[in-house]
């Protein structure tokens, strides 16, 4: 039987039937910017900063299977200026204020505004309202830095619980905790679940470990997130 | 050299620690002094800008008066740069925005711990405050931003000899940080 194969950027990628052009590119060492993909867990597609043109047309590498003799593209300019206004969008949409946030030079939004060389936010700012819940005497939930990529949700599913829901549309989108009162410390998440660590920004954050490294000795500090191995894009 | 390139610096809604971070060129001052001068400054203490090259702004804008430099600065300035986090995304200041302004005003003046002679300040000289705190390029056209908390010496130097020397600025992986 020949090897199957799909062409990224002009180099050639192995794969096994099943796999996702992500999963594909990932085990050959090719970096697709994306954040609410994690390897552990049912793909999504909804941040849809993994985009590639696949054939002609824009995909998400996540969900999209890979299938023999694809050319695709990927670290091309026009689909890295897309993903930069993407990540715009989701800086203003929350409330991302690096220098006040423990996740800071550890977190994967950043990282990958870091990687698309992103000086500025382009849009005007939401400011939208959002709480914070420090009801748990372990962990801190941060609603205003949430990017709805639900990796929380799929977690808690890995977990065997069910602490983690996105609720509403559009502008009215929304996190919720599962819990009689809506608090964390009500749910049954305990600061060893997978769910307490999945978070790619600073919003589920463990609370007393956030200056362990300080500012500036942090992974992405000096080391762009394409460069990190799978396991450290992912804050591991 | 004949024309220096003419810079103006201000301070809105900041810490002054970009202007610190910019005095942490150093030596590298004497040479930047060869090619540039400074306008409206709060490194001269010019008041109003002439008609100048370059045009830096830390901070975001929170107050009218906030909004009339800003202007000023625009329509004086060819090139002007949203210098820091505050001024790129409202910073620290806007962490504000998720309070109503009198309830931060009564928490400063009022009812706060260890306020004595409680009363807002309401002396006709003071500016007033916006509703909310701004980002820059939502007031006035940006034409360049140099983020972090502050950016460092290095970026400022990178900028703007990129921009003296007629190059397209651009800042390499290490000098970008957001905080």
């Amino acid at each position: 039987m020949t090897e199957k194969h799909i062409t990224i950027d002009g180099q050639t990628v192995p794969f096994t039937e099943g796999q996702t052009i992500m999963e594909a590119a990932t085990a050959a060492g090719v970096y697709i910017p994306h954040l609410c993909h994690h390897p552990d867990f049912t793909p999504q597609g909804s941040c849809k900063l993994c985009t590639v043109n696949v054939n002609g047309r824009n995909l998400a590498s996540c969900t999209f299977p890979a299938v023999d003799g694809q050319q695709i593209c990927n670290n091309t300019e026009q689909l890295n200026a897309d993903r930069k206004r993407l990540t715009q969008m989701l800086f203003v949409e929350g409330n991302h204020f690096c220098p006040s946030c423990e996740k800071s030079g550890n977190c994967q939004l950043q990282a990958v505004g870091y990687h698309l060389n992103m000086l500025d936010n382009h849009y005007p700012h939401f400011f939208a309202l959002r709480k914070v819940d420090s009801s748990h005497p372990q962990l801190l939930l941060d609603h205003n830095r949430c990017i709805f990529c639900a990796l929380c949700v799929r977690a808690s599913h890995a977990d065997g619980k069910d602490v983690f829901g996105i609720a509403g549309r559009g502008m009215n989108k929304h996190l919720v905790v599962n819990s009689s009162t809506g608090k964390l410390a009500d749910s049954d998440i305990s600061v060893s679940d997978k769910a307490a660590h999945i978070c790619p920004t600073g919003a589920i954050l463990v609370k007393g470990t956030a200056f362990k490294i300080p500012i500036g000795q942090r992974k992405f500090d000096h080391h762009d997130i394409d460069e990190a191995g799978l396991g450290e894009q992912h804050g591991e | 050299m004949a024309n220096k390139i003419r810079v103006a610096t201000t301070s809105l809604a900041g810490c002054f620690g970009c202007h610190m971070s910019f005095l942490d060129l150093d030596e590298r001052l004497v040479p930047l002094a060869d090619l540039v001068e400074f306008n409206r400054s709060p490194i001269t203490d010019i008041k109003h800008c002439a008609p100048c090259d370059i045009g830096l702004i830390e901070g975001g804008v929170c107050n009218a008066e906030n909004v009339h430099v800003l202007r000023e600065f625009r329509n004086n300035c060819k090139i002007l740069v949203a210098v820091g986090a505050c001024s790129i995304n409202g910073g620290l200041p806007a962490m504000r925005n998720s309070v109503p302004l009198e309830e931060c005003l009564r928490e400063a003046y009022l009812d706060g711990i260890g306020v004595e002679n409680p009363m807002i300040p309401n002396d006709p000289e003071l500016p007033l405050l916006l509703n909310k705190v701004h980002p820059i390029h939502e007031v006035v056209k940006i034409d360049y931003s140099l983020p972090g908390c502050p950016p460092s010496a290095d970026v400022f130097w990178k900028f703007l000899t990129d921009l003296i020397a007629g190059k397209e600025p651009g800042l390499d992986y290490d000098l970008v940080h957001y905080d």
